[in-house]
């Protein structure tokens, strides 16, 4: 090898310790890209409780209230609707709720503290979509057996009255149960003794 | 006159000899086939669509408003009382849907010829970024009219990407930069939209040229014509770009404008297609619409989503087919092994196989603007041994689609196999008439 193909091997390494150095540099400066799209603090902020009178929803009816810039529906079940909720456990993907999400006190087959009242996200567990109330007046759109519940337009997932998901849809999971707590004509949700102690 | 020009000209040459140079490279010394037909239209059609999709785009912004309690206000205010604002939202949102129909027949053409084979695997790769791009500034454009639709839709894809094992969640939010999508979603989009992502589509426009430029265009024939070259060093069936297909390319760019026109002015909505109606209701994160579904050119994946059932407990399963079924796109030259690239001379498996696949994708596409219970139910009884353990769901419609979803994925599988034993027609030194 003569002097001018031969490699200056000190000048080769720093060549390498400066590249490597900039590809470090590199990365170092996406950081505050990347950063920036996580929420901001105010985004954080908002997710404070929600206190609702339910004194005057109805048997029958459901409220839906906006918690963190989600549907929370708020259901008063009637007899019936408790009822309709041990007809159909063997086509529900999870009756018993034990890979769903929802506090402790709402791990049950009513999935709620108090059965007559159901409180639990309206945002469905395959794509977050919205589902709607079908009552049991919809069976001619829902199938002879709809003992009512909530249908998801995006992709067709069924929910009874407790939010527990029907087989063959898509939806993975029952309807989440945020934290919450009632008391006389009063609902708080966001906030429940346990997240409260925490 | 005459000479005042050539004198202008020859001072800018001395100057900056690089623009005759690429000039002769990518036009007047550019030989093409000279047997491109009908199919050749959609490359220079796309170039077409992406100029006007830009120019109306920079307009737009000079009225619209980024931000979640004015956006939907302001898409109004254009449509109502800025000059012609109208007509350049309609131009935006029809030129949206164009793109796709060119884009979408450009990439049947390659299928057609076996234009993705050696040597222009790159330039396939190149497009289906392109493709890729074109679906993200799609979906990131339909949020900022801020309308029932425009949200709901970027809820579910945004929500796509919160499926993915583990990092999901965290992965949804950092997209949403909240919670929900918000004000922090629709400006950031608002930001991909215009500037990051055109600049990416500009560039990839650019290498996919150039990387076709390299090796030359394929053609109805399949066949290299630059393996036979006449005395002068060019190829005997190729002729130049500039002024043969520039003036052909002008033809076809005529007649596009024509049905552009007519769908804009007379059309605009196509029936729900274009613009859906829920997207006229301004975005309530309370409520979803009755009916939602994506944009016609999103809908063959949107049922391959649907119709993949959950598997235990995610529906990551789902997205999952719905990524490889755009994916694999890019595996394209390298599961097909046919010996010949154009359909003319491929055996009847092949020319079987993609009827099939055509036929599937349409029907995946139209089963994807419907709900699921479209074709009604089968009657099968809950408590039968079918009900019980097989059909998880009775509608019609959502077994079409597994089944062409199977389908789909075969076309794609099953290629090195039937490409391979096809009986193949011998291919001819030179291009056909």
């Amino acid at each position: 090898m003569n002097e001018e193909t031969k490699v200056d091997k000190t000048r080769r390494n720093l060549v390498v310790a400066t590249s490597v150095a900039g590809g470090a540099a590199s990365v170092g400066a996406a950081i505050p890209f990347v950063i920036s799209m996580w929420p901001s603090e105010r985004a954080k902020a908002a997710g404070a409780p929600v206190e609702v009178d339910i004194s005057k929803i109805a048997p029958g009816e459901m409220a839906v209230i906006e918690w963190r810039g989600k549907p929370v529906w708020v259901i008063h079940r009637t007899k019936e609707m408790i009822e309709s909720l041990k007809v159909a456990t063997a086509r529900l993907t999870d009756p018993e709720s034990r890979a769903s999400k929802q506090p402790s006190y709402a791990k049950n087959e009513a999935r709620a503290q108090n059965p007559e009242w159901m409180v639990m996200e309206g945002v469905c567990t395959h794509l977050g979509c919205s589902p709607q109330l079908k009552t049991a007046e919809a069976k001619a759109e829902m199938g002879g057996d709809w003992a009512g519940g909530f249908y998801c337009p995006c992709h067709g997932s069924k929910f009874d009255y407790a939010g527990r998901v029907f087989r063959g849809a898509p939806a993975p999971l029952n309807l989440e149960v945020p934290p919450y707590m009632l008391a006389e004509g009063k609902l708080t949700i966001g906030e429940d003794k346990e997240t409260k102690g925490s | 006159m005459g000479t005042m020009v050539a004198r202008l000209w020859a001072w800018f040459d001395a100057r900056m000899p690089s623009v005759a140079e690429q000039w002769k490279i990518h036009a007047s010394e550019y030989y093409a086939p000279k047997n491109f037909n009908f199919w050749y239209f959609f490359g220079s059609l796309a170039m077409l669509v992406l100029v006007i999709q830009i120019v109306s785009g920079i307009f737009l912004t000079m009225n619209y408003k980024p931000d979640a309690g004015l956006a939907f206000g302001s898409v109004e205010y254009i449509m109502r009382d800025v000059p012609g604002g109208w007509l350049i939202r309609y131009i935006h949102s029809t030129g949206a849907s164009a793109f796709f129909i060119v884009v979408y027949l450009h990439m049947f053409r390659a299928m057609l010829y076996g234009s993705y084979k050696e040597p222009r695997e790159l330039i396939w790769i190149f497009g289906v970024l392109i493709y890729l791009t074109l679906m993200g500034e799609a979906f990131f454009g339909y949020l900022l009219p801020w309308g029932q639709m425009s949200y709901w839709g970027a809820q579910v894809i945004v929500n796509l990407f919160g499926t993915v094992p583990f990092i999901g969640p965290d992965l949804a939010l950092w997209i949403r930069g909240d919670y929900v999508v918000s004000d922090a979603t629709l400006n950031r989009f608002f930001a991909l939209h215009v500037i990051a992502l055109p600049l990416v589509l500009l560039g990839l426009v650019v290498a996919h040229i150039l990387a076709l430029h390299d090796v030359g265009s394929n053609n109805p024939d399949g066949v290299e014509i630059k393996k036979l070259k006449g005395p002068d060093g060019k190829p005997l069936d190729g002729i130049p770009f500039h002024p043969y297909y520039t003036v052909k390319d002008l033809l076809g760019a005529v007649v596009f404008l024509a049905i552009f026109c007519i769908v804009m002015f007379f059309v605009p909505e196509m029936g729900g297609y274009f613009l859906e109606y829920n997207n006229f209701i301004p975005a309530d994160p309370l409520k979803t619409p009755e009916h939602i579904a994506p944009v016609w050119y999103f809908t063959p994946y949107y049922s391959i989503l649907r119709a993949v059932p959950p598997l235990f407990n995610s529906q990551f399963p789902g997205v999952l087919a719905m990524g490889v079924a755009t994916l694999i796109l890019f595996f394209l030259p390298w599961l097909d092994r046919s010996p010949v690239k154009s359909i003319r001379y491929r055996g009847v498996r092949y020319k079987c196989w993609l009827a099939a696949f055509v036929v599937v994708f349409v029907i995946l596409g139209y089963l994807g603007t419907e709900n699921t219970n479209v074709w009604g139910q089968f009657p099968v009884s809950d408590d039968s041994f079918l009900g019980r353990n097989i059909v998880d769901t009775k509608d019609v419609a959502t077994w079409m689609a597994r089944v062409c979803t199977v389908v789909y994925f075969l076309f794609f599988f099953l290629m090195p196999w039937y490409t391979a034993r096809d009986k193949v027609l011998p291919v001819p030194e030179r291009v056909t008439a």
